[in-house]
């Protein structure tokens, strides 16, 4: 007899339910997991019609959470079946030893699962871009809006890294699943926004692509490893992406230009007391080869 | 000058130094509500310029006016690029800026030199004091030091710092006198011996700090949790052999935590002294990868460098070279050999071999195992042994093997329209004059 498992797609609630069918033992091919929000109640969740009596206590190692919160974020939609048969192996079908075997088809799919949702999370931190919008009247603290679009649903897993960060400031960051907000004191969510809600640019992104301009070095031109690290799915929201083309396009006539240059001569060394000190160094490392490495002064 | 401008001279002439790590701080957040930042674990990567780099850190000098005349540096005193310079307030306000629009992880601070080592020392660290004490700034600050600066101005820094560097710009005393005649490695040497004892001292004292004994809890001071140094690659004619002996000697002696190797690249104020065409930018890399090979795989110097060849292969990895000499070795057993020798298997790195050893408690790989890990099997087939597989010993003997690893030839496009854009190293091919 099959049971049909809707819940809302986050970790919390994949973990009540899939506690609950442990505790009864049900079987993970018996389980049809569905995300409430993609069906929007069509289907009316069964009655749970469990056969075994409930386990009094179900434990499973800390890492299978962490793993756990991971996948969920994630938007495949077998993630939630995988997840329960992984679960309902270490837990009941004695392979407590599944978390240490990346080999197995279930803990390598939910690995990559994870992987690419901590990935996401990384980015996140990496390139969510604060706006400013205000100061707070009352307490004096800067008020900041950002917008960034994720790939899963990680905004509750990437929040707290903000918080840490820019506890003295206010701030929200608007996704289009969910939003964070900071007032200073606590982090709280809601639901998603759209580009529309978050102001498009700041003063200071002008002087931010001056500096990323700045620190280019056009002789090493290596736009491959740029995109692996930084995507182009995220570019729309990067302020400094906009002139990434030019620096691309201009950096073959800038390097021209450095090699055009006719070479400097040597100037001679400005009388300065420091400088003069310097001459007379200390003797000097002559053996080429570090063999006998310096001893400590 | 305005403070665009300054940030286009002072940032431009930051940009060779390749360091920009922001990991490995000590954990530190702004939970109380007084200033800003956090610090600890991964650092994280803000941005990505072009050239593939990273943007962790505002990297700018405080001036970019020096007395030095180290002719790989467009900073030198021959050189004609226009000088400028930052006051103290300008960088704090625009680290902070900056930062709390999370463009940044922090500030890489160095400096021309100007007046004196020691000077130039106070100007730098007078950055890091306000952003510390004023602002009560906990993002990460990298603090580049001068050796030649006093002990006590250098334990300052460091007191403020999340990292110090020196650099060392050039493997020996020989090439330095000829390419940066104010710099001594002995000094430089000296300095980061001095800044490893602040260190340790610092690592022990917030050990005491944590002992039952202590309690109530002392609070432990505060240091710079490491130091790194930099090595320009190809502007002197060091072999691969004396950059990593050298790396290798200050890995062991000073504990530093990264050496940073810098290909030379042309700089738009060229030196007479200096090599028209770089090296090509693949022996860094192969440099990074030896590198790796020997503070994480038990390699040493002498095995991926001998004698007879001191220059590290450009075509293969150091690791396939080194088994491709080595071919007796071979193969090995993945279900059976001890980590070391795991290590030393061409295509498995480190976190693979962790994967093994925990997954072969419990049941014999197979390549199926291997290929799930995302391992490169046909790089590693022809060196192990694993539950379903066992290499040809002709295979292993054969001299094709090393033909089998390397880079297929490049077609070259038939293109008779549109000839293809020209690349920077064509222009350096024209204007050098060699292929």
């Amino acid at each position: 007899m099959t049971t049909t498992a809707q819940i809302q797609p986050t970790f919390e609630a994949w973990r009540s339910k899939a506690r609950e069918l442990l505790k009864h033992g049900v079987a993970p091919e018996n389980v049809d997991w569905v995300d409430a929000s993609q069906t929007a109640s069509l289907l009316a969740e069964q009655p749970a019609d469990h056969q075994t009596a409930p386990n009094a206590s179900v434990k499973v190692p800390a890492d299978f959470l962490r793993l756990a919160a991971n996948v969920c974020a994630h938007t495949d939609e077998r993630r939630f079946a995988i997840l329960y048969r992984l679960l309902h192996r270490v837990a009941l079908g004695g392979e407590k030893h599944l978390l240490a075997m990346p080999t197995d088809r279930d803990m390598h799919q939910c690995n990559l699962w994870a992987k690419a949702v901590s990935r996401d999370i990384h980015k996140m931190h990496a390139f969510v871009r604060f706006r400013l919008v205000g100061v707070n009247e009352q307490n004096g603290r800067e008020q900041f809006v950002a917008w960034f679009e994720p790939e899963y649903r990680i905004t509750r897993l990437a929040s707290p890294f903000f918080e840490k960060r820019f506890a003295s400031m206010e701030w929200s960051i608007l996704t289009p699943d969910e939003c964070a907000n900071w007032d200073g004191h606590k982090l709280t969510f809601m639901p998603g926004m759209s580009r529309h809600d978050a102001p498009a640019a700041d003063a200071h992104d002008d002087l931010w692509r001056t500096y990323y301009r700045s620190i280019f070095n056009p002789a090493r031109l290596k736009v491959q490893a740029m995109q692996s690290e930084m995507p182009m799915k995220y570019w729309k929201n990067l302020p400094e992406a906009e002139i990434i083309h030019d620096l691309i396009a201009s950096s073959d006539q800038r390097v021209r230009a450095m090699i055009a240059t006719p070479e400097r001569p040597v100037k001679p060394a400005p009388n300065n007391a420091y400088l003069n000190s310097l001459r007379n160094k200390p003797e000097k490392l002559t053996s080429p080869a570090p063999a006998s490495p310096v001893s400590a002064p | 000058m305005d403070l665009t401008r300054k940030l286009v001279i002072l940032a431009d002439a930051a940009k060779y130094d390749a360091s920009c790590a922001s990991s490995g701080a000590a954990r530190k957040d702004s939970r109380d509500g007084k200033g800003i930042g956090s610090t600890g674990g991964m650092g994280i990567c803000h941005s990505y310029t072009p050239d593939g780099r990273c943007v962790s850190l505002l990297k700018v000098l405080l001036t970019n006016a020096c007395l030095y005349d180290c002719h790989y540096c467009i900073n030198r005193r021959s050189s004609n690029v226009q000088r400028a310079r930052f006051t103290p307030e300008e960088v704090v306000q625009l680290t902070l800026d900056f930062y709390k629009r999370n463009y940044i992880e922090g500030l890489f601070l160095s400096s021309g030199i100007v007046r004196s080592a020691d000077f130039t020392m106070e100007q730098v660290i007078e950055v890091a004091r306000q952003l510390r004490e004023v602002h009560h700034f906990r993002g990460y600050i990298h603090l580049k030091t001068i050796p030649e600066a006093s002990q006590a101005l250098i334990d300052k820094a460091g007191r403020y710092a999340d990292r110090i560097s020196i650099n060392i710009e050039l493997p020996s005393q020989k090439s330095l006198d000829r390419l940066a005649p104010e710099k001594n490695l002995t000094n430089t040497m000296q300095a980061m011996h001095g800044i490893r004892q602040r260190i340790d001292e610092n690592v022990n004292a917030k050990k005491a700090a944590r002992q039952i004994v202590n309690r109530p809890r002392a609070k432990a001071p505060a240091f710079a949790t490491g130091q790194s140094t930099q090595m320009i690659v190809g502007a002197d004619d060091s072999t691969d052999a004396l950059v990593l002996h050298r790396a290798d000697e200050l890995y062991r002696d000073c504990r530093l935590r990264r050496v940073y190797y810098s290909g030379f690249s042309p700089i738009p104020e060229p030196s007479v002294l200096l090599p028209i065409k770089p090296p090509p930018l693949v022996r860094e890399h192969r440099l990074y990868q030896a590198d790796w090979l020997l503070r994480f795989y038990g390699f040493d110097v002498g095995e991926l460098l001998p004698k007879e060849d001191p220059n590290l292969d450009l075509d293969l990895d150091p690791k396939l070279a080194w088994a491709l000499r080595n071919r007796a070795d071979f193969p090995v057993n993945i279900n059976r050999a001890p980590q070391e020798l795991l290590w030393r298997i061409p295509g498995l790195g480190t976190v693979n071999v962790a994967r093994i050893l925990a997954a072969r408690r419990w049941a014999s790989l197979t390549l199926a195992d291997l290929q799930r890990m995302r391992v490169n099997l046909k790089k590693v087939m022809p060196f192990i042994i694993a539950a379903d597989h066992r290499p040809h010993i002709a295979q292993l003997e054969s001299t094709n093997l090393r033909q089998q690893f390397l880079p297929g030839p490049r077609q070259l496009e038939l293109n008779f329209n549109a000839p293809p854009p020209t690349t920077p190293a064509d222009a350096t091919m024209v204007l050098s004059g060699q292929l």
